[in-house]
């Protein structure tokens, strides 16, 4: 599978935020998209998610069923964790496992994968409380484990560190590696290093030729 | 579809979990109806005459109150964003939310109204005409509502705008839901004509309200 | 009225909730029963003892319920301003504890007195609902009970909900004697012939000692359920405390598990 993006020019009013950007996404590799703020990190998350539609440019995920749409394969992690404050983090996390799941099964192996997640993210002993107790940290990673419920190949991430302490950045890092590792797409917009040897970054700048900078950052890649 | 039905159940156990909206709502509706006598004077041969009016407009307004909430708390949350990447197209996201309003607000004040028609010396006859046409209209109210939620979601002072922006919407739902019970007051034979007009509208804001709410979530999603 | 004063200074005595749930746990059984035993004697006279009216015939054993609820209506908003005022003047613990429970509760009998109120009315006037002057002032304080508990369901901060619920039963207070004045001139003026006044003929005994028996009984059932409303709040603050406590202590337990492993 393969996410190529080619001579995408997006716009937020008469400004081109994203000017001719080309660059493609293998299966197993992670991109981190860094630049100071107004870049465009986000932007580009959201055209890739297919909340903003480009100017022109295209982006095509290569490998994915042409019948289905493309969004499905997305999971997307914002700025908001999209949680509800009056449901548990079960109840949370099992509503986003059927809905972006598409299934209502709710079999063993469905609730497995629940739980498996909580204790990936170091939530478990949280289950069974309302979500609106929790800390930004913990809602965090409530927000983060939705990624882990439902197997999706592309993961979209915006800030996915904000609110983490460095002990859950490592392990959203560990998180990753295992998606990239199992052959998932990840892109992450972010202004941390998550310290993942194998990762590529795109710099994304005000200048009108964003992908010139493009550069691997170290690691055998 | 299975989306669709998970979607709408949690919306149900969040309506019940946080049983505020439908409660402000319901005690708008009452304390509304309650007004019309003490700006009107006690006459109770006037209220029998416009009882039924009085009920529905009060339940417009009082299903208005409870329409800003509607994508709100989804939108809020980022919720919304990751609804749209679901397995329907966000029309049926949606349909669903206006369904869960339709079930947890719509139905419980259609039901109120006979209650309150006890204080405006309703008819007897009038009661089973009243919850009638009011069931078979509430829908359109959810559904079209829907517009004017998707639309204000991020203006100010967004509930009077939303007010301005449907209630123009629900002229046709209240004339004749009005015109069915006052048909039907009449003679047994006038009821069915309007009645399936009323039927009618609701049947088209399940198609038009979706539609035009997905477009204006897509808008607020940019 | 002394029982109400009695019940502030004991609540006042009971300044902190461990103190309050251990006098409450072995008092409530009591109160119960004996609101039991009074209801049911109260009921066997109204039913079996006294006498039916000579014009309403039976129906005005409807009376004997509503007026106790009526009364009670108006005693739990008097609970819920001094539980007001004890919390916003002298931050009493308990004072929020005891406004809230004493919402629903007064809530209920208002609902009761305006529906037995209702009942009574339909022989009497014909219908169901006329728009007498005190069914409407009665129908306001039913609209200000909704009010308090609608703004304290409305507000997260449950600290914040407390005092803004408090002020808002306070204004209420004030505002009522004149909701209750206006509401009657407003009557008077449009309708001066049709109203009934549900005092009826001149009070015997025979009627009155069965009103009496049910306003005692009515009262200390409004005083059990507002204890044991009260128990469930302190018990719902516990467990709520004790949810927080978790969600600390598991931000708490890996930070411990992980300096053990690195």
């Amino acid at each position: 599978m393969q996410l190529e993006i080619r001579d995408l020019v997006v716009a937020r009013g008469a400004r081109r935020i994203i000017d001719q950007l080309s660059f493609d996404v293998a299966a197993g590799e992670v991109w981190l998209l860094t630049g100071r703020n107004g870049a465009g990190k986000t932007t580009l998350i959201r055209t890739l998610a297919g909340y903003l539609s480009p100017v022109s440019g295209s982006i095509t995920l290569k490998g994915w069923d042409p019948e289905r749409d493309p969004r499905e394969a997305c999971h997307y992690v914002g700025h908001l964790n999209a949680d509800k404050a009056s449901l548990t983090v079960l109840e949370n996390l099992r509503f986003w496992q059927a809905y972006l799941g598409g299934t209502t099964a709710d079999d063993a192996a469905a609730r497995d994968r629940v739980w498996a997640a909580l204790e990936r993210l170091e939530i478990e002993p949280l289950a069974d409380i309302p979500a609106g107790y929790l800390s930004a940290g913990q809602k965090r990673r409530l927000g983060l484990a939705r990624l882990l419920v439902a197997e999706r190949p592309v993961w979209l991430l915006d800030e996915p560190t904000v609110s983490l302490d460095v002990q859950s950045t490592a392990l959203l890092a560990r998180v990753i590696e295992t998606h990239a590792a199992a052959g998932g797409l990840v892109v992450a917009a972010t202004h941390l290093a998550l310290g993942l040897a194998s990762a590529r970054e795109l710099r994304l700048g005000p200048t009108p030729h964003a992908a010139a900078e493009e550069r691997t950052s170290g690691g055998p890649a | 579809m299975s989306g669709f039905l998970t979607l709408l159940k949690r919306d149900l156990l969040l309506a019940l979990r946080e049983g505020g909206a439908l409660g402000t709502a319901l005690g708008f509706y009452l304390i509304v109806v309650t007004l019309m006598p003490l700006g009107l004077g006690p006459d109770l041969n006037l209220l029998t005459r416009i009882a039924p009016g009085i009920l529905w407009v009060a339940l417009l307004l009082a299903a208005l109150l409870s329409l800003p909430r509607l994508f709100e708390a989804d939108h809020d949350d980022g919720s919304l964003d990751v609804l749209a990447l679901g397995h329907m197209p966000l029309e049926l996201v949606a349909a669903s939310k206006a369904l869960a309003h339709w079930i947890s607000t719509g139905i419980p004040l259609a039901l109120m109204a006979p209650i309150l028609g006890i204080l405006l010396n309703l008819e007897a006859r009038a009661y089973p005409l009243v919850i009638a046409t009011m069931l078979a209209g509430t829908p359109a109210i959810s559904f079209l509502g829907a517009i004017g939620a998707a639309l204000t979601l991020k203006t100010r002072r967004g509930g009077l705008l939303l007010a301005l922006l449907v209630l123009p919407f629900y002229v046709p739902t209240l004339i004749f839901g009005i015109t069915s019970i006052s048909a039907a007051l009449l003679s047994p034979a006038g009821f069915q004509a309007s009645f399936l007009i009323l039927t009618a509208i609701s049947l088209v804001s399940l198609v038009l309200g979706p539609v035009a709410a997905a477009a204006a979530l897509r808008q607020h999603m940019q | 009225m002394t029982t109400d004063a009695a019940t502030q200074t004991w609540t006042q005595r009971l300044a902190n909730p461990t103190r309050f749930m251990a006098l409450s746990g072995q008092i409530l059984p009591w109160l119960t029963i004996a609101a039991i035993a009074v209801v049911l004697y109260g009921l066997y006279l109204t039913f079996f003892v006294a006498p039916p009216d000579y014009q309403q015939g039976e129906t005005v054993k409807i009376m004997f319920i509503h007026v106790p609820s009526a009364w009670l209506a108006m005693m739990g908003y008097l609970m819920i301003a001094i539980s007001s005022f004890g919390l916003l003047v002298f931050r009493h613990p308990l004072a929020d504890v005891s406004a809230k429970s004493a919402a629903p509760i007064g809530a209920a009998f208002t609902l009761l007195a305006l529906i037995t109120g209702s009942l009574w009315g339909k022989p009497m006037w014909g219908t169901y609902w006329v728009w007498d002057a005190r069914l409407t002032s009665v129908l306001i304080l039913f609209f200000l009970y909704l009010g308090l508990m609608a703004l304290r369901s409305s507000l997260e901060d449950e600290t914040l909900a407390a005092k803004q619920t408090a002020v808002l039963g306070l204004a209420g207070v004030v505002i009522l004697p004149i909701i209750k004045f206006s509401v009657d001139w407003w009557n008077t003026l449009h309708q001066p012939a049709s109203v009934v006044k549900i005092d009826g003929p001149a009070i015997h005994s025979s009627i009155l000692v069965p009103l009496v028996v049910n306003a005692v009984g009515f009262s200390l059932l409004f005083f059990a359920l507002h204890m044991k409303a009260m128990r469930n709040e302190v018990l719902r603050r516990r467990v709520k405390a004790l949810r927080m406590a978790e969600v600390e202590q598991a931000a708490r337990g890996r930070d411990t598990s992980s300096a053990t492993a690195g």
